[in-house]
């Protein structure tokens, strides 16, 4: 699967619309690391725990976005967005969509 | 020993306070060491945000390239924003945090697209988020997370 945040996919020609597809994940991370993000709060810089858990919902957001694509019969997914909230304390959403096609 | 029991609070915040200040600053400086140096070595490779058009046969690959991450601010540096709070203007510790994080960010999508091969990442997207315990509060950033994504071209050797 080509994935692009572009309109086209570069170097290849989109002989097919599909419409839009997407996926998304809720998240928390656990309390051992919760306390060990707190505890790197007071003297700050990169909380690694938090930016493992992001890039791997990213991932699972954007695996699910692929099976919706190829259940479609699309070969590539082109103008990929992402967007990031938190809905509840200690817990973020990651959102990933995009349309859906097939290139040539 | 009676004196520090009876002010026991102050004591704690104190140290806190100094804690935050001394390992703060000495984290931000190292941090800001590494980003430019990786700058300097990652130079060459163009990113920008227009989306470009090239000629067909001329791309072997086209890939989505993102890199991210989410830095918190010290206890020091949490207190002084919270006193600028209350007088307005130039929330410099602020600045700094959000400024490291989007410049790391945008390092680690060069370094993945490097890994691939890749010359050069178009169409290129930065967003902020802040997450974590304080998030859903007003006023209150703890930590941010920026993330940054773009479309990595391979280019075939002309």
């Amino acid at each position: 699967m080509i994935m692009t945040n572009v309109n086209t996919v570069p170097g290849k020609k989109i002989v097919e619309h599909f419409g839009i597809v997407q996926g998304s994940t809720v998240r928390a991370k656990h309390v051992g690391r919760d306390f060990m993000a707190s505890l790197k709060n007071l003297v700050g810089g990169e909380l690694k725990g938090y930016t493992e858990l992001l890039q791997d919902s990213r991932k699972e957001a954007m695996k699910r976005m692929e099976e919706q694509a190829a259940l479609m019969g699309a070969n590539a997914v082109v103008n990929i967005r992402f967007a990031t909230s938190s809905v509840a304390q200690g817990a973020a959403e990651l959102f990933a969509y995009g349309t859906a096609v097939r290139v040539e | 020993m009676e004196i520090l029991f009876q002010n026991l609070d102050l004591f704690i915040f104190i140290v806190l306070m100094t804690l935050g200040y001394s390992a703060g600053t000495w984290a931000e400086k190292k941090h800001y060491r590494s980003i430019k140096k990786r700058e300097q070595e990652l130079l060459k490779m163009a990113v920008v945000t227009a989306e470009g058009s090239f000629p067909d046969d001329r791309i072997a690959k086209a890939e989505l390239v993102s890199g991210s991450v989410v830095v918190s601010i010290d206890y020091f540096k949490r207190l002084l924003a919270i006193l600028r709070n209350i007088f307005g203007g130039r929330v410099r510790s602020y600045e700094s945090l959000v400024d490291r994080a989007r410049r790391e960010a945008i390092l680690r999508m060069k370094e993945q697209a490097k890994e691939q091969g890749a010359g050069m990442i178009i169409n290129m997207r930065l967003e902020t988020s802040t997450i974590g315990r304080s998030a859903n509060k007003k006023k209150r950033v703890g930590s941010i997370e920026a993330i940054a994504y773009g479309t990595a071209i391979v280019m075939n050797q002309a």
